[in-house]
């Protein structure tokens, strides 16, 4: 007999569609107990639908899904849970009960359940959840498990739902972009985490877009690209070959530090703003003509920086002047009318309207210059989104459609090409990559460097390093609130910044 | 892989019950109107003629006006709990500006305007600068609004002749031209339903074809996306209230008109139906979202209902309960079986 490896879960021939969209078409997909497994794939590859498959959110058309050799079918989460399979999905408040304590929310199963005693209040549970928590190395103290969940900072909220997802003992633990709102610090602890669940004979899936981190922890890795999976991998894995499957015919460009440019022409001069409730105020000048990248952790005071210049949370103290103008936006129509942009960091509650097709999203902004006397041009109106569709090549059935319907990288397409459209004097990019597939992002930041080129200021906002080297002119790094580091791309290295980051103020 | 051609066929098998799912939704409320429409027409002799179908969109228009303002509210998101008794306060205010100072129709109808704008401004400065959800600032204003207008008519309705709190008999009248806003028609049409007509037109052009409008579905959408986009949200909110107001002024002031007296209790059945009416108009189509036509057409369904099953010999007290019914089978359509989602749940 041959000596099969044994698989906790395999997926045979899977397909789904969705109308006449066939999202997969035959995956094969095989997790070995105690294996990191990395599912690689760009935006619209299929990825997060065989995820709602394995969680029981989605049924599959077509195929077999077995565990441990037997053949199962997963119909709902508790039938992925009873099986064995937990997930921990990207979008964490989907997973918290908000108005619940983070002891109640760790053992949440239990108190559904009826496993634990209906009276007796928190101070029974305090044990148990401490004892969950520490399971994962958490050490929280007691006084934490008794705040309200929503009291967690986003990290910890992450961990907490992971923590959740450990206490029932899964044989299959499936990750969808865990790290993906992780400081560095927070995400070498989830690291430590996952490694040692795979020692422990976990099957793990690991879905990421951050290849560095498929390297370091990944054993395997599966491509998926239109529904197939077009590459499979076992260690030593071949990044740049993954990468090639993953966008098919494009060719990988290596990031170069050529091009840049240095520009003085002041566009935004901030004097003695505040950026975060205990910092100390900082001056900074944004300059037209080049791409300014800004990065720093979770908490940084990034999106603090471009609420305030967008109008959307004015700064506390101090002031702006604008081509040397003072410029002092109480809301976000003032910043508008001044040219004045930002791509918000949360796509689908800060850009995206439920149902709206993509020819309104693109419009919305700027609904006084396609509506004359008040009046929409519709017409106007379809030529602006068409030019969008046609300018960042959103993958679409045309502008009609709804911008819910389009893959996470086009949607974000969408949503900058709509500022872009409006010629922007100052626009500010607000974690434009995260969820973005590889192909998507060449787009966006290829078309930050050219409005750039074109004369614009243009900000780009990230917490990776390599995302804001490859797109940025100045590089400052923000801690805590403050300027770290402010130098020109070209002469500063990842090294250094990633030592600027971490510096301890 | 050949296995790639398989999901399209079983789309195909899955299509036509999807497909009929989807014009059920969208056709249905139309069928429903129609065929009762029909049913009512061919068992009734009398229900179908010119005049008992003037007289039945003549009875819709107050509601249909009333529910035109409800659809602005609806549209940012919220709901205006005091629309009937602004309705109330208008017949009010109408009422008093002819019978005890004696005034014109014109001046009355003037009155009436400016106090739903004041209204509605206070309504929106309750909600946007006030921050309290719309419902319950509304809510609150309802309650203060029928209060409101009984105090200084001693609770009383206001009739032509009556005596007043210092004993003298009131001086005036409603006039002949006021009366008219009910009683008159231009060619066959009666004036309520030409004002009905004529706002449900203006209800679409504003909401479907202008920025305002197209601005106030995006703060009902998502606020905050909204705002981060450069809407002046709180502009819009307020707007929409206002708005709701004037119709609530215009609806009281066909009622007063129709009633010729201050009654008290007029407009107080009046917020259900504005509230019922519009969350018909969801449906209607399959619009799943708050718009002018499909209120227009809730109303007119609610209208051929009722006047079908009067005709029928049923008694007034069944009404309410077929209006109720009406809103159910609307829900039913755009919640229970459409595919797309409700762009109107009122969370607040």
């Amino acid at each position: 007999m041959k000596s099969e490896p044994q698989y906790a879960l395999e997926l045979r021939g899977i397909e789904k569609s969705f109308g006449s969209n066939a999202v997969l078409k035959g995956v094969a997909l095989a997790l070995p107990s105690g294996q990191i497994t990395a599912l690689l794939g760009a935006n619209g590859a299929g990825k997060s639908t065989l995820i709602k498959i394995l969680a029981g959110a989605y049924q599959r058309d077509g195929g077999e899904i077995l565990v441990g050799g037997t053949p199962v079918e997963i119909t709902s989460p508790l039938s992925a849970a009873s099986n064995g399979i937990q997930t921990v999905h990207q979008r964490i408040d989907e997973s918290i009960v908000p108005g619940l304590t983070v002891a109640e929310n760790l053992l949440f199963e239990e108190l559904v359940q009826g496993g634990l005693p209906p009276v007796g209040g928190l101070r029974k549970l305090l044990p148990r959840a401490r004892a969950t928590a520490d399971a994962l190395g958490l050490g929280w103290s007691d006084a934490k498990l008794r705040l309200d969940v929503f009291e967690l900072g986003i990290a910890d909220a992450q961990l907490l739902v992971l923590a959740r997802a450990l206490v029932k003992k899964p044989k299959v633990l499936v990750l969808d972009e865990p790290t993906s709102t992780l400081s560095q610090a927070e995400t070498d602890r989830l690291f430590d985490v996952i490694t040692e669940l795979r020692d422990q004979g976990v099957a793990i899936l690991y879905v990421s877009h951050r290849l560095s981190e498929i390297q370091l922890l990944a054993d395997r890795l599966v491509v998926l690209r239109d529904g197939q999976v077009k590459d499979r991998q076992s260690a030593p894995l071949d990044m740049n070959q993954a990468v090639r499957s993953m966008l098919g015919e494009q060719v990988l460009v290596e990031t170069e530090q050529t091009g840049r440019r240095r520009s003085d022409r002041v566009a935004l001069r901030l004097r003695g703003v505040q950026l975060l409730k205990r910092s100390t105020p900082i001056d900074l000048d944004l300059n037209y003509g080049e791409v300014t990248g800004v990065v720093g952790l979770l908490g940084a005071g990034k999106s603090e920086l471009a609420r305030g210049i967008f109008g959307a949370d004015p700064f506390r103290t101090g002031t702006i002047t604008l081509d040397e103008r003072p410029y002092a936006p109480r809301r976000t129509s003032d910043a508008v009318r001044a040219g004045i942009y930002l791509v918000p960091e949360d796509r689908v509650a800060e850009a995206m309207l439920p149902g709206w097709s993509l020819t309104r999203t693109v419009s919305l902004p700027f609904m006084g210059r396609v509506s004359p006397l008040g009046v929409i041009n519709r017409r106007a109106e379809r030529k602006r989104a068409t030019a969008v569709i046609e300018d960042f090549n959103v993958v679409t059935t045309g502008p009609d459609q709804p911008v819910d319907a389009l893959s996470g990288g086009n949607q974000q397409k969408a949503v900058v090409g709509r500022w872009m459209s409006g010629q922007p004097r100052t626009i500010i990019l607000d974690e434009p990559f995260r969820g973005v597939d590889i192909g998507a992002r060449r787009d966006i930041s290829g078309k930050a460097r050219e409005a750039a080129a074109a004369g614009a200021c243009v900000v780009v906002l990230s917490s990776d390093v390599e995302e804001i080297r490859e797109v940025a002119d100045r590089i400052l790094v923000m801690v805590e609130g403050q300027i770290a580091l402010d130098r020109s791309a070209t002469d500063v290295d990842a090294e250094t910044i990633m030592t600027s980051m971490s510096e301890a103020r | 892989m050949t296995k790639s051609l398989t999901p399209l066929s079983r789309e195909d098998k899955a299509s036509p019950w999807v497909k009929v799912q989807d014009g059920v939704v969208k056709y249905g409320f139309l069928a429903v109107t129609i065929l009762l429409f029909a049913y009512f027409a061919l068992t009734e002799p009398a229900f179908a003629t010119t005049a008992s179908i003037f007289a039945m969109l003549k009875f819709a228009s107050v509601t249909a006006i009333l529910g035109l303002g409800m659809t602005f509210a609806m549209v940012v998101g919220g709901m205006d709990m005091s629309i009937g008794s602004q309705a109330g306060l208008a017949v009010q205010m109408a009422a008093m500006t002819m019978v005890f100072y004696n005034l014109t129709g014109g001046t009355a109808i003037a009155v009436v305007l400016v106090v739903g704008l004041v209204v509605g401004l206070v309504n929106a400065c309750l909600i946007v600068l006030c921050k309290i959800p719309d419902l319950l600032a509304t809510l609150a204003m309802m309650f203060v609004l029928q209060g409101v207008k009984l105090i200084p008519v001693s609770g009383q309705s206001v009739s032509a002749g009556m005596v007043l709190r210092d004993g003298s008999v009131a001086p005036g009248k409603f006039t002949a031209a006021f009366l008219q806003i009910d009683r008159g028609t231009v060619g066959p049409i009666p004036v309520p339903v030409l004002i009905m007509l004529v706002l449900a037109v203006a209800t679409w052009f504003l909401l479907s074809r202008t920025k305002w409008g197209r601005l106030m579905y995006a703060v009902g959408a998502n606020p905050e996306a909204a705002r981060l986009s450069g809407v002046r949200v709180g502009y819009y909110r307020g707007l929409a209230y206002v708005l709701c107001s004037l119709f609530a002024s215009v609806g009281g002031l066909i009622l007063v008109s129709r009633i010729g007296q201050g009654d008290v209790s007029a407009g107080s059945s009046s917020l259900l139906e504005a509230v019922a009416v519009a969350l018909v108009g969801t449906s209607v189509l399959g619009a799943g979202k708050p718009n002018a036509w499909g209120t227009l057409l809730g109303a007119l369904l609610v209208g051929i209902v009722l006047t079908g099953l009067t005709m029928k010999g049923f008694q007034y007290y069944y009404q309410d309960t077929a209006k109720g019914l009406v809103l159910l089978v609307a829900l039913l359509f755009s919640y229970t079986m459409s595919r797309k989602k409700v762009r109107y749940s009122p969370a607040t």
